[in-house]
Formats: structure tokens, C-alpha cells, sequence
């Protein structure tokens, strides 16, 4: 009762200085609107990361030959081959799928086109693997792989890349290292991944390639993706187990071939943008303080202003209970108006900052809720000292102020 | 009712102590109608204040309808002051920015008052007054003796058992003081007990019994008329 009272005393008070309120309340908009822009171009960063990981599949481990010594010598050699592939799919416990890739740059030509891209002969579990999805035609099979039919599966980048229309692709075709190869299916798009971009490559059978480029068994990467169930630390040790063992490699030496994990790629740029996005808010964060010391001066000027008042109210019976609820609802009120309005404008800011920079941001819940906690902490802190002063005011000396 | 003995208030400034009030002892009892004079600087207002329980004594007891005000704290002063006084100042000393009748209401609102009860009685004290037509305007829409009628509802509305008036007629003129002259004895009348604190003999003259101060001592207590 007495509560409401003291709300409709703090808008009576708001609304007979306006302009001084709205001019006191700014800072508060401005640090609001620049934490709920920070957070949410945070959000933003780390949801595009999701996608990615989500796309490119976080649970995908792949084997790459290492460097090592050998008596002082650095050396570079391919040491994985077909039947190491072969091996991993048939013992690797905690694998869900096995590819093996050998991929190098070539001269593609499709009538009076050139391009130079990066063919990758592989499996025909790729697509399933890696999650491409098939746009056109198919994928080619272990019956072709098998008897090393010249067919090829093109990234859906190719056909523009071609002057050619996808549809009519398929069936024609194309020369790979002026060896034709028929045009058998186009996946779908996967979108660009830092410095590599899945779309503009084309996949060929493992054992067409190896027999008509490399000439031997080797692979240069495994690709195995991790078990529903399993864990990715659980799936690495039955890769080391197994190519150890088909390695031949003694206890004690180093392994001959490097597991790279995606997801701890995508991990440690996902705790990079964080870090970002808490300097980023922490800095918004000082502008919310410097706001909370507008506010505090401010309201240490109504108090001075509203002495009379103050001492009025003491001789009717207000307490400094009364007196200090008072000026500290009026200061939180001013402080959760600037928060409301910071929240628009911090969403505006957000908004304008996807469409036009391309930035993706996304207002979470949570940062709403954190600026209106935030910004009425602000006034709770900011307001205390000058409803305290408000408070402790002598009330005949406040009676006598003139 | 109200029983002072040996009340004393000093205040310190620098080196000096200034004694405002030196062992006053009196009592005032129900529905009495009391005027306490002196020169500036006699030390009415700090009395005024006193019993007002807005100042507390340096020495001395006070007791208030049986209750030591001496030894209160805030929230009890502040309670003694909601309930048993009703104040009435030289310069009105009206909230600005309301309307009369928001006015009144304020020492209602303090003593938890339901809106619709306290409105209510807000209209029944402002209509007490004479200002049963002016309700909603506020003070600066008001000549001097409305707002101090205003002013005097406020202090009427708790029913409180003092009507304590700071020199109420300081700031009018001399038609509209004798108006609320009138207006005191007709509380008088009714059963109020009031206290006036003046230096003007002519509104001493309303009150049934005069208190002269002088230097901070009370100097004689009696009637008006054996005073002079």
C-alpha cells in the first residue's frame, strides 16, 4: 500500500523534471544497449560456430601421416594406406565410418572450360560421413570403385564454375588429367570451412584414382567418424591401437601418423570468441557504471533540491524507512527506464549490424535478463548513498532550507 | 497530557554553547488553548519543536500522553509525530507539486491508511476548513489563507491529540489571520488542544493561557489579561 504510494511519489517526481530525467537517464540507455549489442554479436559468433560444427560434423577424427625422425632427420612420408583404411573399419570398436581420401590438384576440362580444382578419390561412404547430402543423380558405388570406373561426383560449385547447367551435366563427360570421366551426381552445399571450401572439389573412386594418378595404395588422410555412444577419446585410442598394430611400430616410438580433431579446432575458437565477447561486454560494462554515476549525481541534486520536501514529509510521520524507499525507487525507476530503452536500442543496433555488416547476432533471452538485472542493480547501488542522505536529514534543519 | 521537566536543549557552535532552552518544566493538559511568546531568539521554536518531537532535548524528560519521548527512537518519534501532533508552520510548508487534497492525505498515507478510507477523510478535514471547493487545485493556485486552511486540515486529519502552529498567521495578512484566528477557536471549541507559538499579542489574546519566554527560561505562565 504504502509501496504504491511511494511508485506514484517517484513518476510524479520523474515527470515534473523530464528532461533532466531522460538527459540523467542516457548513460544507463547507452551502457545497456552496448552490453545487449556485445552479447548478442557473441551469441551470434558462437551459434555460427555451432552451425559449423553441426555441418561439418564435430565427430570426425582424421588421420594424417606425421612427420618424425628418423636418426636426425626430419622426413615427410605417407604412411597410411588402403589397408590401413580397411583395418580401422573393421576393428575400430567406437567407429561409426571409415573413409579414406587422396586428393591433389588437377586440370579439369568440360568442352571450352578449364579449371584447375582439387579432386579427392575416396569411398563411396563419403557423403555419409562427412553429412553431404546428394543434390542430383547419385553417388558412385562399391561396384565402381571396385571395377575403377571413371565416374565423378561434382561439388555443387563445379557446374556454375563450368558455364553449365546441373541438370544437364549429368551424363556428360568431363576430362580429369585428359582422362574422361562420366558425370554421375552432384552433392549439395556445405558452405566454405576457413581456407577450404568442400563445394568446388570433385570425388572420384579411391581405386580409379590410385590406378590412374598415384600408382600405389597410399592414402594421405582417414577420415573416421565417431560411434553414436562413444566418446571421441575413446575412438582416438582405437585408432592408435589399430594403426600401431598394422604399423608394426614398436612400444616406446613415436606415432607415425597425427589424429586431428576437429571439434578441438571448433572448441578452442568457441573459447576464443568467448573470451572475446566477455571483453567486449566487459568494456560496455564501465559504461554501465559511468551511467550508474549519472544517476547517483543526479538524485544527490533532487535530494538537495527536495530537502523541503523531506522535512515536510518527516514532521507527517515518514521514517527514514519511508524517506530512503523513496529516492531509491525513484533512482531504480530511472535506471530500469534507461534499461528498457537500452534493450531496444541494443536490439536495434543488433539488428542493423546482421543486416547491414552481415554480422550474424542473436538476443538471447538471458542477456535481456541480465540488462534489466544489471541496470537495476545499477540503481539500487548508485541510488543508495544519495537516499541515505535523503534519509538522515535533520528535519528541522530540512524545514528551515530555503 | 504533555509534561516537561527540566527540559533542556544546547547547542554547541565552536568554542560556544548556546543554551535555546534552560530547565523549562510545565504540563499542559486536554483541551487547553495555550500561546507561547517571547522575542527571536527566546527559544519558542526550539519548545515548539520539542514538544513537536522533531528535536530532542539535551537534558530534561518529556512525556507525551505517558510515553517518554526522551528516550525514543526514530521510528517511534516519527510515529509520535504521525499520530498525537498535527503541524501547522509559518510558511504552510505544502507539498508543491499535489493538489490539496493529495496534501492532506500525506501523514494518512505514512500511517498505512487504506486510499479510499483516507481520502475520505482527507474531504471531511478540507471541508472542516472551508475549502470544500478547492480540493483539487494545487497550493501555488491558492491565495495565502487557503493554503494555510489547507494546511491546517492536514493537521486536523489525524485527529491528533496537539495542534501544534508555528506563528500561523506570520505570513498573512491581517484580515485573513483574524480568519484563521476564528478557525483555531472553533477547534478550540470542538475539543482540540492547540498550541500556538506567536510574537503577535493580538492572536496571544484567542489563547486561554499565555507562556512567556524569555532568553531560553520560562518568565511567567498565566492568563492572557495577567500577564500584561
Amino acid at each position: 500500500m504504502l509501496f504504491g504510494e511511494t511508485l506514484v511519489i517517484a513518476v510524479q517526481s520523474i515527470r515534473g523534471n523530464l528532461f533532466r530525467a531522460s538527459l540523467t537517464t542516457l548513460g544507463i540507455v547507452i551502457g545497456v544497449a552496448a552490453v545487449i549489442t556485445m552479447v548478442a554479436l557473441g551469441t551470434g559468433a558462437r551459434a555460427a560456430i555451432d552451425e559449423q560444427m553441426e555441418a561439418l560434423g564435430g565427430d570426425i577424427l582424421s588421420i594424417n601421416s606425421s612427420s618424425w625422425f628418423s636418426r636426425g632427420v626430419a622426413r615427410q612420408t605417407n604412411t597410411l594406406t588402403t589397408a590401413d583404411a580397411r583395418a580401422l573399419a573393421i576393428d575400430g570398436r567406437h567407429l561409426g565410418g571409415v573413409v579414406p581420401e587422396i586428393n591433389g590438384r588437377q586440370q579439369v576440362k568440360y568442352g571450352n572450360r578449364n579449371l584447375n580444382v582439387t579432386i579427392i578419390g575416396t569411398t563411396p561412404n563419403y557423403p555419409e560421413v562427412h553429412h553431404f547430402n546428394l543434390a542430383a543423380g547419385r553417388m558412385f558405388t562399391e561396384a565402381d570403385d571396385s571395377a575403377r570406373r571413371r565416374v565423378a561426383v561434382l561439388g555443387s560449385e563445379i557446374p556454375g564454375m563450368l558455364d553449365a547447367d546441373a541438370a544437364s551435366l549429368l551424363g556428360r563427360t568431363l576430362q580429369i588429367r585428359s582422362i574422361s570421366f562420366e558425370v554421375i551426381g552432384i552433392l549439395g552445399s556445405k558452405g566454405s570451412w576457413g581456407w577450404r571450401n568442400p563445394d568446388d572439389d570433385i570425388w572420384v573412386p579411391l581405386s580409379t584414382a590410385q590406378f590412374r594418378v598415384t600408382g600405389n595404395d597410399l592414402v594421405e588422410t582417414i577420415s573416421a567418424r565417431v560411434r553414436d555412444g562413444a566418446t571421441i577419446e575413446q575412438a582416438m585410442l582405437d585408432i592408435e591401437r589399430i594403426l600401431r598394430r598394422e604399423h608394426g611400430l614398436l612400444p616406446g616410438t613415436d606415432n607415425d601418423f597425427a589424429i586431428f580433431n576437429r571439434k578441438q579446432f571448433l572448441d578452442s575458437r568457441q573459447e576464443a570468441t568467448e573470451v572475446f565477447t566477455y571483453l567486449l561486454a566487459g568494456i560496455a560494462g564501465v559504461s554501465l557504471v559511468v551511467g550508474g554515476i549519472g544517476i547517483m549525481n543526479i538524485m544527490l541534486v533532487t535530494v538537495t533540491e527536495r530537502t523541503r520536501e523531506i522535512g515536510i514529509r518527516k514532521a507527517m510521520g515518514a521514517t527514514r524507512g519511508n524517506i530512503l524507499l523513496q529516492f531509491l525507487v525513484e533512482a531504480m525507476m530511472l535506471c530500469l527506464f534507461g534499461g528498457g530503452l537500452g534493450l531496444a536500442v541494443g536490439a536495434a543496433a543488433a539488428y542493423f549490424l546482421a543486416e547491414f555488416a552481415g554480422w550474424q547476432t542473436q538476443i538471447s533471452s538471458a542477456s535481456v535478463i541480465t540488462a534489466f538485472t544489471f541496470s537495476a542493480a545499477v540503481g539500487l547501488i548508485f541510488g543508495m548513498w544519495p537516499a541515505k542522505r535523503a534519509a538522515g536529514l535533520d528535519p528541522i534543519d530540512a524545514l528551515r532550507y530555503e | 497530557m504533555i509534561r516537561l521537566e527540566n527540559i533542556e536543549r544546547t547547542y554547541v557552535m565552536g568554542a560556544d554553547t548556546i543554551y535555546a532552552l534552560r530547565s523549562v518544566s510545565l504540563s499542559i493538559a486536554p483541551n487547553e488553548y495555550v500561546a507561547v511568546m517571547g522575542p527571536s531568539g527566546s527559544g519558542k521554536s526550539t519548545l515548539m519543536n520539542v514538544i513537536g518531537c522533531l528535536d530532542s532535548p539535551t537534558a530534561g524528560d518529556y512525556w507525551l500522553n505517558g510515553h517518554h519521548v526522551s528516550s525514543m527512537n526514530d521510528r517511534q518519534l516519527a510515529r509520535a509525530r504521525n499520530r498525537d501532533i498535527g503541524f501547522v508552520f509559518q510558511t504552510f510548508n505544502l507539498l508543491a507539486r499535489m493538489t490539496a487534497l493529495h496534501n492532506v492525505e500525506v501523514p494518512l498515507i505514512y500511517s498505512g491508511m487504506k486510499r479510499r478510507v483516507r481520502q475520505a477523510r482527507a474531504r471531511h478535514a478540507l471541508e472542516t476548513v472551508g475549502l470544500a471547493d478547492r480540493m483539487l487545485h494545487r497550493p501555488s493556485e491558492m491565495s495565502g489563507g487557503q493554503r494555510q486552511r489547507v494546511a491546517i486540515a492536514r493537521a486536523l486529519v489525524t485527529e491528533p491529540s496537539i495542534l501544534l502552529a508555528d506563528e500561523p498567521t506570520g505570513n498573512l495578512d491581517s484580515i485573513t489571520g483574524a480568519e484563521i484566528m476564528k478557525l483555531f477557536d472553533k477547534l478550540y471549541d470542538a475539543g482540540n488542544t492547540i498550541i500556538i507559538v506567536t510574537h503577535e499579542k493580538a492572536v496571544a489574546e484567542h489563547a486561554k493561557r499565555v507562556i512567556r519566554l524569555i532568553d531560553g527560561a520560562v518568565t511567567s505562565d498565566g492568563s492572557p489579561g495577567a500577564s500584561r
